[in-house]
């Protein structure tokens, strides 16, 4: 899987998350849950869609790394077959 | 006959508009099947019925607005058309809930209070075992077989008090084995996707914004001139509920994980079972306490606005049960659908701050209810304990509770109560 299509599963996980956010004006940098007003149930979501859509397990103890979209893309990357 | 009436879903509801129905004249209806909905400033609430029987009449039609307690259809039992006197009997004198079977009459301005009101005429279709319809109702939900449960009412009528005892007694059974996966209240007929509906769609437009906004404001203001709140708080350490969640956490897969939230509300039923004068209402003048355990947890909008759906009978599920309410309850909510019994039945309200950099939540009352428990976000902060001085993650909670109905004293046994049982996470 490349980079990019990672990312598209990222924004897409997103998209179902807050529907109502505009996730093209999304700045890579920017902390997730503060950006789009995600509680951490929403976050829960998050994780989990991304690991049902990509298998990747992530241990609560990296939660902290997974900030931003760029953390996110990484560590996935870095981890995705 | 029965009669299905426009549903009071909130103290501040005085009408609503029937949408759509889901059901047709001839129709087999079953307890706890959704059959309308109906929209309110809260959004489209799919209102269940509380009753085995056949529609028989549609009284009024989609897209009219018409007053709470107005008689939307008629329900008649299976098999018999008019209830038998013999039965009516029985019904009346089923204590817990049960409204006299027939009130033709509307009673207009009657008390806009929760979940009483909703209680349907007590059904005819049980015959041998006699069962009141919120026995039967609760029953459902916590997936107990009425026929096994010992009636304690007139003629061995099993009431409410005699489900709860039985499902607290299975669940004392089963607490070694894995936990059961929660019973859920009615069929999942709503879709968990997030895929919002275009009705919901509709419903996110400013107009119902405007209606949300007018409708906190009226409970609030309510809330205000009527309750005289008095304000307690507490510093919990946190740093052993932590520790085992994490713990816990680390043997289980992403999806089952649980979050902090649960073992709060958790927490809070149980201190509320040693002080029970907070979970109820202020009615006519005198408190209410109410047995069952329906914690209204406050779930913002991102659009802006707030529901605060109940999580039913809070004592008596374990956190897994906990955490798939949650899942269930709050993606619907945030594509404003909700069943009217979440909306009618809280008896506390629960507000977590804790996911912003919020500490301290001084709450308003949601009336009638009479308490309203707040928790902030956990911080490390110093901690001193046995002449040392450490860092723990510390929680701060509140109490805001009607002065009316308790004094401080009491409030600050729930928060001590409170306290325990999140220190000894693995019993909740």
């Amino acid at each position: 899987m490349t980079e990019a299509q990672i990312k598209e599963v990222i924004l897409k996980v997103l998209g179902r998350i807050a529907p109502e956010a505009d996730l093209d004006t999304l700045d890579p940098d920017a902390n997730v849950r503060e950006a789009l007003d995600i509680d951490s149930f929403d976050h829960l979501n998050l994780l989990i869609g991304l690991n049902e859509e990509l298998r990747v397990d992530i241990p609560e103890a990296d939660y902290g790394q997974l900030t931003t979209l760029a953390a996110i893309l990484s560590y996935l990357s870095a981890r995705v077959r | 006959m029965a009669e299905f009436r426009m549903p009071s879903l909130g103290a501040d509801m005085e009408a609503g508009t029937l949408i759509e129905w889901k059901v047709k004249p001839g129709d087999r209806i079953t307890r706890g099947d959704i059959i309308a909905e109906v929209e309110t400033d809260k959004g489209i609430i799919e209102v269940e019925v509380f009753e085995d029987g056949i529609v028989d009449q549609i009284l009024v039609q989609p897209d009219a607005k018409v007053p709470v307690g107005t008689v939307l259809a008629t329900i008649r039992s299976v098999g018999a058309a008019p209830m038998p006197t013999a039965d009516r009997a029985v019904a009346e004198r089923m204590p817990v809930g049960a409204e006299p079977p027939v009130q033709p009459s509307l009673e207009a301005g009657g008390p806009r209070i929760p979940a009483p009101t909703m209680v349907p005429p007590a059904s005819t279709t049980e015959r041998r075992l006699r069962v009141s319809p919120l026995a039967r109702k609760l029953a459902d939900e916590l997936g107990i077989d009425v026929s096994t449960v010992q009636g304690t009412g007139p003629d061995g009528a099993i009431e409410r008090a005699d489900v709860e005892r039985a499902a607290a007694a299975k669940k004392a059974e089963e607490r070694p084995p894995a936990p059961t996966p929660t019973p859920s209240p009615t069929t999942p007929e709503v879709a968990p996707t997030p895929e919002v509906p275009p009705r919901a769609a509709k419903a996110a437009v400013p107009e119902f914004q405007v209606r949300m906004r007018r409708a906190i404001a009226a409970a609030m203001a309510r809330s205000n001139r009527e309750i005289p709140h008095y304000y307690l708080e507490t510093r919990i350490d946190m740093s052993r509920a932590l520790r085992w969640l994490e713990t816990e956490n680390q043997k289980r897969t992403i999806k089952d994980r649980l979050l902090p939230a649960v073992l709060l509300v958790k927490a809070v039923a149980k201190a509320l079972g040693d002080v029970p004068e907070l979970n109820g209402y202020w009615i006519d003048d005198r408190l209410q306490p109410q047995e069952a355990i329906h914690i209204g947890f406050a779930i913002s909008l991102r659009q802006g606005g707030l529901v605060i759906p109940a999580i039913h009978h809070v004592d008596l599920k374990s956190l897994d049960e906990l955490m798939e309410v949650l899942h269930d309850l709050i993606p619907r909510v945030r594509a404003g659908r909700l069943r009217s019994s979440e909306l009618t039945d809280a008896t506390i309200t629960v507000t977590n701050l804790g996911d912003l950099g919020v500490e301290v939540v001084y709450g308003v009352i949601y009336p009638p209810q009479v308490a309203l428990v707040g928790f902030g976000k956990i911080v490390e902060q110093p901690w001193a304990e046995h002449g040392m001085l450490g860092i723990r993650p510390i929680l701060t909670a509140t109490l805001a509770a009607d002065h009316r109905a308790t004094d401080g004293h009491r409030g600050g046994q729930f928060l001590d109560s409170l306290n325990r049982y999140l220190q000894e996470p693995a019993k909740l």
